[in-house]
């Protein structure tokens, strides 16, 4: 996928290394064979972007997250049922009034550099992570505890002051960090970043930037030493030609773009050598209208325009069927996801009869739509370097003109767009995507206090009663409780339309098929990467001393 | 000769106050002040990073002061921190000392370039003499219809068209970098092997604009020596004609050529942005891109006059190469 | 310049252009390119932003003799409306850089002395940096928008006719005629402007056809890396653009709008050296033996 810039949730990688997530149709072509698990060979993923920092907390951008994830470890995981499990963290106990959490510690993990992990070390993370000075945009969720605590070398506690449902998750690999190598250091300045230490499978072997990561398996890891010894980035900018170097066998896994995925390795060649995957991704896309401005503050204008967008019509030709229309905040089959709410089949009648009863209607003969003299007319904004979004916003301008209302389409690099745009709320409507977090709290989109300089409800949106069912659904612990308040807000938006959800993509990564041991789950393909392996007969590569 | 070589050397001084004196321009194109236009498109300047910046721009002090400054630091190839998220210096991303040679992106650039103006130069030559000698003969109007077309190829269309016939269709040949993944574990002979392998076709693409463009003018260069008196008498001494061209037109036509290669420098430079792009080359020119695309001003200003300075030296090598090959020069 | 025989120059220049095949074949080419680009509505045979989800990247065929891209688009009536594109950017950007280069060069020639130096100098430093990284950097801090860059092409292109409108002026401002001009008191903006602009125009226009295409170059360069025009208005460098990222399944998106530009740049560049070679005196004689 082009250079998948998506706004990160503040959630989004607090648990899990994985890139994408559920649920999950393998169309195998050879069957993991009947070879035992060896170990040796390298895999090699192509990758479109270039990772910048190596540090879990300070990293906001997809490759750096994917590295980074394979070097360090959290407390917590989710399990491929999307259960949470222990990582780094044995057990755990849970106050009754769910406001503390004590977590205990595995006592046979060491750094990379030897020294062992303890409580100390995410009692620093903690610390870092929480610290103004640090640069990190995944410091909200612990700015909610109110007492972090060492009571011992393996047990480390957090206290809250008022209940928080997504607590548990948050405890993910953001932020654990070698206290002994970083004390007293400025994070932002050390060498570190881009030479870490950490305690995860991997360890960093070599990095030439802007041509290849590579890192080699760390034999101590404490779930015992991964299979394969290397694990290679090559850093290749342009979809097309990663695509071909697939072809040519010199890299090994990659993300299809859907057309890649449905054309091109739909042949003898690619179903022998490779495996494909497809799996819904967690993110989607959507359309925001800024509610501020005078057009869209009214209902009837933004349900008129969602009646006007044909959200299959986006799934065919933009994803080549890869996905499914989105119909709000969450992702189809997940426990929050509410399938019976309003949803806007494409009706361009109905669009133009509800903008009519708003008030725009053609009086000039000019086939635009006016309004007090004034023709219907705005700018949707998205990002550069997003391929499928380009798509998007081009066939909903050309869907909008044949209802009367012209669309302009300004790409903008992501820093200006979102600093100038996006933050200073100097826009009309923006095209962009959402990754959503395994918990549905989404207070932070949603909520009408959310809607100040930088903040992420950024269309001001508010609704008293959005508002409170937030505020319960992150107060409470109980699922079914919480599922009530879900399915309330994701009527309510549905009705009032401040988005127009358009579609989730489908996940659709590609591995060579002498890698065996890859077990699809609804969480993706990479959660148990350690474990993959390549036969003896089969490896390809040798190490280098 | 020496004493040219000094005054050239000199006169150079007063270009290179220029070019710095544009990049400073260009700094300042922007409304307001440098660090608003920086910390407003760049979300991920903090305040200490935006002071830093002040600092470095010492924009609290008189204009002429600030570019004083910058001047000071340009000198010592300090460009500042890039504004990626890695913060580095700008000079050790395009010169990483960490790195081997053969990785640094500024050699990566300079040595694809050096590659191509020596293939230019080798088969543009040969060209232009032989439709300088053959004039009128088929040969001639068949290098003068490829030099037309040379001229108005756009060279990633080129670039295209060779990936797809050489890398997809044919796959003979890589299509993008500069080396294999398994290129540590080949032999040396391997190794050469590999790293030639992938330069044929961005080698081959870049060469062929310059190669329309130089076969041309040696064509014409040429055609003008012959013209000239002194080969008139050359041939009426009897010399063969063989000898008359090689010995007496062959020089002298080669003149204008060197300088013609030192001008075409810069446009040879600034079409590495466009290669390094296509064939996923990890070079300056990549680098450069990446900072416009990622609005990285430190980086883009570095790229910038670091690309003007080679461009300064390449002139200055012309002018050696043209004082070498000119007698006149030569003796005084 | 003498007036020859009993032709006047005109069809005397007329008469050698007619003479080279090359020269009208450029000509025959713009020509084309004019008509496309002004009738293009009446040409397209298909609206150039209409979205076919039944026709994803056809092959050419009867329907789209150039096959469709991604978005089920029919190529041939994009390439059609791109070529509005091709010939604006390479008009205005060709006249600022054109009358950028005029006035300095202008300036140079007409008055030497410290001017001359200072804009020479200019000259050789706007030479020394690459053209490409300028373009580039300018526009980091600009919008990239088809206004945008035509200016900023015409900004880093004014260097050579600069260079060229001062070495005529050199030349012409000694001739007699001005001489005579100055010595019955004509004013300098009048002598520059009537005597010495005027019949400096022919090598100025020759530079300027072929500064054309190294502007329908420039931008379908920019256009492709995507900092160019932006889609989806279509120009021939972004659907090269689509056809880099398909470049495995749909060779039509490549080779048309490649072969257009191509074209393009050589109909301007044989027109640019037919009118060279037309008006140039000192080929008259030689290519006549």
């Amino acid at each position: 996928m082009k250079r998948y810039l998506i706004f990160f949730m503040l959630t989004v990688f607090a648990l899990t290394a994985c890139k994408d997530k559920p649920q999950l149709t393998a169309v195998a072509g050879n069957g993991n064979g009947a070879d035992g698990p060896d170990y040796g060979d390298t895999l090699v993923e192509g990758s479109i972007g270039e990772p910048s920092i190596l540090i879990p907390m300070l990293a906001s951008d997809t490759a750096s997250h994917n590295v980074s994830g394979m070097i360090f470890n959290g407390l917590v995981k989710y399990d491929t049922d999307l259960s949470v499990i222990g990582d780094l963290a044995q057990s755990w106990d849970i106050s009754k009034d769910g406001l503390t959490i004590t977590f205990h510690l595995r006592k046979d993990v060491k750094w990379a550099d030897g020294v062992e992990f303890t409580a100390d070390d995410v009692m620093f993370g903690y610390k870092t992570i929480i610290d103004e000075k640090t640069p990190t945009a995944y410091k909200e969720d612990y700015l909610q505890v109110k007492k972090a605590e060492v009571l011992d070398k393996y047990t480390f506690r957090v206290t809250y002051d008022k209940p928080f449902a997504p607590a548990l998750t948050t405890w993910g690999s953001l932020v654990v960090l070698p206290k002994h190598l970083l004390e007293g250091k400025d994070i932002t300045k050390t060498e570190f970043a881009r030479n870490p230490v950490g305690l995860g499978p991997y360890k960093l072997h070599k990095w030439v930037p802007d041509q290849e990561l590579a890192l080699e398996s760390y034999k101590d890891y404490f779930e015992g030493r991964p299979y394969i010894d290397r694990y290679i980035y090559k850093r290749i900018p342009d979809p097309a030609t990663m695509f071909l170097m697939l072809r040519t066998g010199e890299i090994d896994t990659m993300s299809l773009t859907p057309l890649q995925y449905t054309k091109q390795t739909d042949n003898e060649y690619f179903r022998k050598n490779f495996n494909k995957y497809r799996y819904p991704a967690f993110q989607y896309t959507h359309l925001a209208f800024n509610l501020k401005h005078p057009y869209f503050k009214d209902k009837l204008v933004r349900q008129a325009i969602a009646y006007a967008i044909d959200k299959n019509e986006l799934v065919d030709v933009v994803l080549f069927g890869l996905g499914s229309p989105a119909t709000g905040p969450y992702v189809p089959n997940t426990w929050p996801y509410n399938p019976d709410v309003k949803k806007y089949d494409y009706n361009p009648e109905k669009a133009r009869q509800l903008l009519k009863e708003a008030g725009w209607e053609d009086t000039d003969g000019d086939g635009l739509l006016d309004k007090n003299g004034r023709p219907f007319s705005f700018t949707i904004f998205t990002n550069t370097g997003n391929k499928l979004r380009e798509n998007t916003a081009t066939i909903i301008q050309w869907r909008l003109a044949k209802i009367g209302i012209k669309v302009e389409i300004r790409k903008l690099e992501w820093s200006t767009f979102i600093n100038q745009f996006i933050d200073k709320k100097r826009f009309e409507a923006v095209l962009l995507g959402w990754s959503i977090s395994l918990d549905p709290d989404q207070y932070d989109i949603w909520h009408s206090s959310k809607t100040r300089e930088k903040e992420l409800n950024f269309i001001s949106y508010s609704n008293p009663e959005v508002d409170e069912l937030l505020e319960k659904g992150r107060r409470t612990f109980g699922i079914e409780e919480r599922k009530k308040a879900y399915f309330r807000i994701q009527e309510i938006l549905a009705e009032e339309a401040p988005y127009i959800f358009l579609y989730v993509p489908d996940a659709t990564p590609i591995v060579s098929a002498r890698i065996k041991g890859i077990k699809p789950s609804p969480i993706g393909i990479s959660y148990n990467l350690p474990k993959w392996y390549v036969p003896k007969r089969l490896q390809r590569h040798t190490m280098e001393p | 000769m020496l004493t040219y070589l000094v005054k050239r050397f000199f006169e150079m001084i007063p270009t290179l106050l220029g070019i710095t004196l544009i990049s400073f321009f260009i700094i300042h194109l922007a409304p307001g002040k440098p660090t608003d236009v920086f910390s407003e498109l760049n979300p991920k300047i903090t305040p200490e990073a935006r002071e830093r910046l002040e600092k470095y721009y010492g924009l609290d002090k008189p204009i002429i002061v600030q570019y004083g400054l910058w001047l000071k630091r340009v000198v010592k190839f300090d460009f500042g921190e890039s504004f990626s998220t890695d913060r580095r210096p700008v000079m050790q991303k395009i010169w990483d000392t960490k790195q081997p040679l053969l990785e640094r992106k500024l050699f990566i650039t300079f040595m694809l370039n050096l590659i191509e103006m020596i293939i230019i130069f080798l088969i543009a030559i040969p060209i232009g003499i032989f439709s300088a000698t053959h004039r009128d003969s088929l040969y001639d109007r068949i290098t003068t219809v490829s030099v037309f077309i040379g001229f108005a190829i756009p060279s990633f269309w080129l670039a295209l068209l060779l990936m797809m016939f050489f890398g997809v269709y044919l796959d003979w040949l890589p299509v993008s970098g500069l080396k294999s993944l398994n290129h540590d574990s080949l032999p040396l002979a391997g190794k050469i092997m590999d790293r030639l392998r992938h330069l044929v076709l961005p080698v081959a693409v870049a060469s062929f604009g310059g190669l329309a463009g130089l076969s041309r003018y040696m064509r014409s260069s040429m055609l003008e020596v012959i013209r000239q008196d002194y080969v008139t008498v050359a041939r009426a001494k009897g010399l063969p004609e063989n000898k008359v061209i090689y010995r007496h037109a062959f020089r002298n036509a080669l003149l204008p050529l060197i300088t013609l290669l030192g001008l075409s420098i810069p446009g040879l430079i600034g079409g590495s942005v466009i290669f390094e792009n296509i064939f996923g080359i990890p070079g300056m020119g990549q680098l450069f891109f990446n900072g416009v695309m990622g609005r990285d001003y430190p980086l883009i200003m570095g790229i910038l006059t670091i690309g003007a300075m080679l461009t300064l030296l390449g002139n200055l090598l012309a002018d050696l190469g043209y004082m070498l090959a000119d007698p006149r020069i030569r003796a005084k | 310049m003498t007036v020859m025989g009993k032709y006047s120059l005109g069809s005397l220049i007329w008469k050698r252009f007619k003479k080279s095949k090359l020269a009208v074949a450029g000509g025959i080419i713009v020509g084309i390119l004019f008509v496309a680009a002004v009738f293009a509505p009446v040409l397209a045979p298909y609206n150039p932003g209409d979205i076919d989800r039944a026709h994803i990247l056809v092959p050419p065929d009867m329907r789209h003799p150039l096959g469709t891209d991604d978005l089920g688009r029919d190529v041939m009536s994009r390439m059609i409306w791109g070529s509005r594109i091709s010939l604006a950017v390479g008009f205005v950007a060709v006249g600022i850089a054109t009358a950028i280069g005029l006035f300095f060069g202008a300036l140079a020639g007409y008055y030497g002395g410290w001017a001359e130096r200072i804009i020479m100098r200019f000259i050789d430093i706007m030479l020394t940096i690459p053209t490409f990284f300028l373009i580039l950097a300018v526009i980091a801090f600009i919008e990239p928008s088809i206004w945008n860059i035509m200016i900023v092409i015409g900004l880093t292109s004014w260097m050579g006719v600069a260079r060229l409108v001062r070495a005529e002026f050199l030349s012409l401002k000694e001739r007699e005629y001005v001489l005579a001009a100055r010595a019955l008191g004509a004013s300098d903006f009048r002598i520059i402007f009537r005597h010495i602009l005027i019949n400096s125009m022919a090598p100025v226009l020759v530079s300027a056809v072929l500064g054309i295409a190294g502007a329908v170059l420039v931008e379908s360069a920019l256009s492709f890396l995507g900092i160019g025009v932006q889609p989806p208005t279509p120009s021939w460098g972004n659907i090269l653009t689509l056809g880099k990222d398909n470049i495995e399944i749909a060779w039509w998106l490549s080779v048309f709008p490649g072969l257009a530009i191509l074209i393009t740049v050589l109909g301007y560049n044989l027109l640019g050296e037919g009118i060279r070679d037309s008006i140039d005196p000192r080929l008259w004689d030689t290519e006549r033996k």
